[in-house]
């Protein structure tokens, strides 16, 4: 039931009502709304009582195992939430004085800027205010434009980008006026170094890589790979959606890259509420530290300020109204310090291992692995391509029934590479029960697969819908809630 | 099974083209593509009287799961459009030779286009 | 470990599975010279009870001042149950509704986000949000250039009076598309656009017009013969608005003729505490020819295999993910927990909350208004109505002013001059459902002393306070 269904014209929820008189008869009647906006009429306790029992048709890390593969799902502490919602940081206005009003936030963000600069081994700097990966990475592709435009090197156009990358990534270099070049990855799921060596040119801008890659192994060649772009003159940009894998063990600027944006929903363990709001910072090498998006945070002498147009002239500019997502970084930052330095590395050692022990045992249990002669990193993939050439079952009647028996289901069909794939990640926030539990389920779901595949096809049973018929929702859009249509 | 009528002229971008003999040709997507693609959802056509150029992007075919650029197979100006399938995207499932066709153009060139056989043996290469 | 459930037994049980010695050697394949040497700049970890101790420091010294600034963000009222329900566990760490069967809370949430967003925009459909109201405009005004088939122009005019950071993010975002925005100066008598630089700007062909509403300075543009005219040009019309203002005044899909086309804004103003400026909420709606230019996640509704009504994600072949270097943008996550907030909030409040908290914002402003430019020397700027927010002239440097008013833990604007050079010592003053009458008092009362202090020729600077940290 919709809230709209629960309304009554006339019901009022007083205790949310000022009291002040309105007073506007000096607006004038042209500018003012004709027809009052449909918006629900209901208790108060109408509304809580209906959204809290819409909360319970929703699987989360906090109800359930979420082995999202790419998304890093791991333990969102709640010592982060509270703290970043004292109310000194939750009721600052963002253009109230940082001289008098914002020392406090301010030396938090500082801190967060300094702390991300050095697990990044970005020696140029960090800016927090991209507000999520895909905005870090439209402000990672931006700076190397500015970059080049500054040196008046216009002839560069193009951008390289893995067969294998994120969607995001095309999409971004297209959104900053590039055009993109795919290369080819081997089956062992390494860039494949010929081809680049031939792609690149007077023309190659930079290159997007993700590593460990989307296919869930470390670009082993990655320092010749930086050569390659780096001798034709391009800058090489990290996407650091899989950062959790490598946390303190490698930094990116090691690597040779230039510019990488971080998801802080994912490795800082920021939550990823139903979909945002995330978090994109970015940290660059020194060449492109001028061209780091605004506000920044700077210091002097143990005080505080904003960073803007006037401290820093060759910046790509402003990504937001104000500073980004604020009460994020705070979550981020308060997840940091509680990790400190000898826990960051050990996220990515569990997360590792946790991977590789999953894999393991699924091997065992006898599914079959993408890239079986390589190493887990934080994920790994299993495809199911045999099963569906057997049984007619696919990865996403697997990923269905999986819900069934408590499990949010792996990313299916990503990346695009590897058919009837399931992209595995378990994150170090699980203990050794939850994966045997996810072990047993697939096993049994591997035995349903032969004797009942039907049971599968018509998954899932237990849930407050079975599957919906995405071809209807598209073809006939019915979006919005409209008042006639709770007579139909 | 796919269906690859002998009569019709081919693109190895999976668009065929039915000379109508009268300077012009008809336009759709194969049988083959229409089952790569899934069930249709929506369909954007180019409009009459656009001049197009061969292999230029002018028309998208979109599923739940792809949206697929249509290429132009070859030079020429587009005298019709089928509205029909805007209404009802899934007639080009249903009958991608027939109802299913998307626009109509004028064509002086037919010389880049590949026949039936030609065209089956890329199909049977994908799989 | 922070955060980490491996016991030693655990450990050794799961090496012996994978068949290797020690963690280490997971960590085999990368290269050795690449191996981290440690993290020098990143202090040890502190337990919660530290770290809380710290945040509660830091937060505390940034005080509770009386927020008489708005500028885009405001200081109203937000239901307790609100971030109660926000805050569950099955919102907060839920991620995008891929799995649609496993996430019908957050989608059905979603679609009445977008009922309630393209009705308060008098538009058909909305999509499941954008990051912010600047991001929303930029992408606005991309998806404008895209859905324009008629003008092949690449010029979008821009209205002086647009938030200035707004105007700064739409540059960054557009820029490398070859998109030219052309600024349209405002009337300095009315705050308005000016109808003659208006009509200059449209003499060349230009593809979009943005209209925000109210504007920066709080006025309220002539917004029906603004859309017309810009209509009249084939261009596509970009309404900018504040949603709470939608509950008084008309919303975009009501401009004109023929409405605006797109509508988008900044979502704080519903549910959203101010929080040093984010997260907030991107807004998006247009009319339903549009739909597929729209950039973002969209839920619709439909039936599953019963025939039961259940919601799912929809129209996702634009999206990135699946049309790569072809999609409408690159946006992947939205601000789904803030549109959660948002729904629960407009719900909670019902149009008659919102309407009581647009209306006493509007009266308390006109309060304010009334009072401050009975201080000697204080005058109004421009001359039309306003919503919520106000321009007034001191006759004193208005860095100084908000500086003393700041050691009264009073703020007491914005100081428009930052980014009008023509309004030097113009402040932009904004008095929400929020504001008392005797904090309006207080405010008055400082800042009579204050100018009165201020027009002598000797400025006492006030001593910064010793850094605690």
């Amino acid at each position: 039931m919709l809230i709209f269904e629960h309304s009554r014209p006339g019901r009022v929820n007083g205790v949310q009502l000022t009291t002040t008189a309105a007073r506007d008869d000096d607006i004038p009647a042209e500018l003012r709304r004709k027809a009052a906006p449909a918006l629900p009429e209901v208790s108060e306790l109408q509304a809580v009582r209906h959204y809290t029992q819409l909360s319970q048709k929703n699987f989360s890390i906090d109800t359930h195992f979420y082995p999202l593969g790419s998304c890093t799902m791991k333990y969102n502490p709640r010592g982060s939430n509270s703290l970043a919602m004292l109310p000194g940081f939750l009721g600052r206005h963002p253009l109230a004085p940082a001289e008098s009003h914002g020392q406090g936030v301010l030396a938090c963000l500082h801190d967060l800027q300094e702390i991300l600069r050095d697990v990044t081994g970005m020696k140029g700097g960090v800016s927090l205010t991209p507000m999520a990966g895909a905005q870090g990475e439209f402000a990672g592709v931006a700076m190397i434009r500015a970059y080049h435009g500054a040196r008046g090197d216009t002839a560069r156009t193009e951008i390289l980008v893995p067969d294998a990358a994120h969607g995001t990534n095309p999409a971004t270099a297209v959104m900053c006026g590039y055009e993109v070049r795919e290369i080819p990855t081997n089956d062992q799921g390494d860039v494949d170094v010929e081809a680049l060596r031939a792609a690149v040119g007077p023309q190659t801008a930079g290159i997007m890589l993700t590593n460990p890659s989307t296919l869930g192994v470390f670009e082993r060649r990655i320092k010749e790979i930086a050569a390659i772009v780096h001798a034709a003159g391009g800058l090489l940009y990290y996407d650091g959606a899989n950062l959790n894998a490598i946390l303190g063990k490698v930094k990116p600027g090691d690597m040779g890259f230039d510019v990488i944006h971080l998801n802080l929903h994912k490795t800082f363990s920021t939550p990823h509420g139903g979909g945002g709001p995330g978090a994109g910072p970015v940290a660059v090498s020194e060449r492109l530290a001028p061209f780091l998006p605004i506000p920044m945070v700077g210091e002097e002498g143990g005080r505080f300020r904003w960073l803007t147009e006037e401290d820093r002239p060759q910046s790509i500019g402003r990504l937001s109204a104000h500073a980004g997502n604020v009460g994020i970084l705070l979550r981020a930052y308060v997840y940091a310090r509680m990790l400190g330095r000898e826990g960051m590395h050990r996220i990515a050692e569990y997360a590792t291992l946790n991977a590789n022990y999953l894999m393991a045992r699924l091997k065992t249990a006898g599914f079959e692995m993408a890239i079986p002669e390589r190493r887990a990193t934080h994920e790994f993939i299993v495809t199911l391509k045999r099963e569906q050439k057997q049984f007619g079952v696919s990865a996403m009647d697997v990923a269905k029934r999986l819900l069934d028996y408590g499990h949010h289901a792996p990313t299916t069909y990503f990346p695009l590479l590897v058919p009837e794939c399931l992209l595995i990640e378990p994150t170090e926030t699980e203990e050794r029960e939850t994966l045997d539990a996810f072990v047993a389920a697939l096993s049994a779901i591997a035995q349903e697969m032969v004797e009942q595949p039907e049971l599968l096809k018509g998954a899932p049973h237990t849930l407050p819908v079975r599957r919906l018929d995405d071809v209807k929702a598209a073809r006939e859009l019915d979006l919005v809630w409209k008042p006639e249509a709770k007579q139909g | 099974m796919s269906n690859v009528p002998a009569e019709l002229k081919y693109t190895k971008s999976h668009e065929w083209v039915r000379d109508e003999g009268d300077g012009t040709v008809t336009v759709g997507i194969t049988h083959h593509a229409q089952e790569l693609l899934g069930d249709m959802v929506f369909i954007e056509l180019p409009e009459v009287e656009r001049e197009l150029a061969a292999e230029e992007e002018c028309a998208v075919v979109e599923s739940v799961k792809a949206a697929s650029d249509v290429y132009a197979p070859l030079a020429g100006v587009v005298t019709a459009a089928n509205d029909a399938v805007v209404d009802a995207p899934e007639l080009v499932n249903q009958d991608p030779y027939g109802d299913g066709w998307l626009w109509r153009m004028s064509a002086d060139d037919m010389s880049g286009l590949i026949d039936a056989e030609a065209y089956q043996a890329i199909v049977d290469a994908d799989g | 470990m922070p955060f980490i459930p491996h016991t030693p037994a655990d450990l050794e049980a799961m090496l012996a599975a994978i068949g290797v010695v020690d963690i280490d050697s997971l960590f085999d394949e990368i290269p050795a010279e690449l191996r981290a040497r440690g993290l020098d700049a990143v202090p040890p970890g502190m337990s919660e009870a530290a770290i809380g101790k710290l945040m509660r420091m830091r937060a505390s010294s940034d005080g509770e001042p009386v927020c008489f600034i708005g500028a885009g963000a405001y200081d109203h009222h937000i239901p307790a149950a609100v971030w109660e329900l926000v805050t569950r566990g099955e919102f907060y760490s839920a991620y995008t509704p891929y799995q649609a069967e496993a996430s019908q809370g957050t989608l059905q949430l979603v679609y009445e986000f977008q009922s309630m967003v393209a009705s308060l925009m008098g538009m058909d459909v909305s999509n499941a949000s954008l990051y912010d109201g600047a991001s929303a405009l930029a992408e606005a005004v991309l998806m404008a250039v895209r859905a324009n088939r008629k003008v092949k122009s690449t010029r979008v005019l821009v209205p002086g009076s647009l938030h200035p950071a707004y105007r700064d993010t739409v540059d960054t975002i557009v820029r490398n598309q070859g998109i030219e925005l052309v600024d349209v100066a405002y009337d300095p008598e009315s705050g308005r656009i000016d109808a003659v630089a208006l009509e200059e700007a449209m003499a060349e062909p230009f593809v979009a017009m943005v209209i925000q509403q109210p504007n920066f300075f709080g006025v309220l543009e002539l917004v029906d013969a603004l859309t017309d005219a810009a209509h009249a040009h084939n261009a596509i019309v970009v309404g900018c608005v504040n949603p709470l203002a939608m509950t008084l005044l008309t919303p975009p899909g009501a401009w004109g003729t023929n409405g605006a086309d797109i509508a988008c804004g900044e979502g704080q103003p519903l549910g959203l505490p101010l929080s040093s400026g984010g997260p907030y909420l991107g807004l998006l709606a247009c009319k339903q020819a549009l739909v597929r230019q729209m950039p973002g996640r969209i839920v619709g509704r439909t039936v599953d295999l019963d025939g039961k009504p259940g919601f799912t994600l929809t129209l996702q072949a634009r999206e990135q993910h699946i049309r790569r270097s072809k999609a409408t943008s690159n946006i992947c996550t939205n601000q789904g927990l803030m549109a959660a907030a948002a729904t629960i909030h407009m719900a909670m409040m019902g149009p008659a909350g919102l309407t009581s908290a647009a209306q006493a914002s509007h009266a308390n402003t006109r309060t304010l208004a009334e009072k401050l430019t009975a201080i000697g020397g204080v005058e109004p700027v421009f001359t039309s109505p306003y919503f919520h927010e106000l321009v007034v002239r001191l006759p004193v440097s208005a860095e100084d002013a908000l500086r003393a008013l700041a050691v009264q833990e009073v703020l007491g604007g914005y100081h428009l001059g930052r980014d009008y050079p023509e309004l030097e010592n113009c402040l932009l003053v904004c008095a929400t459902e929020k504001r008392t009458e005797e904090e309006i008092d207080d405010l008055v009362h400082h800042l009579t002393r204050v100018v009165g202090r201020l027009d002598r020729p000797v400025c006492t600077r006030l001593k910064p306070a010793e850094n605690p940290f």
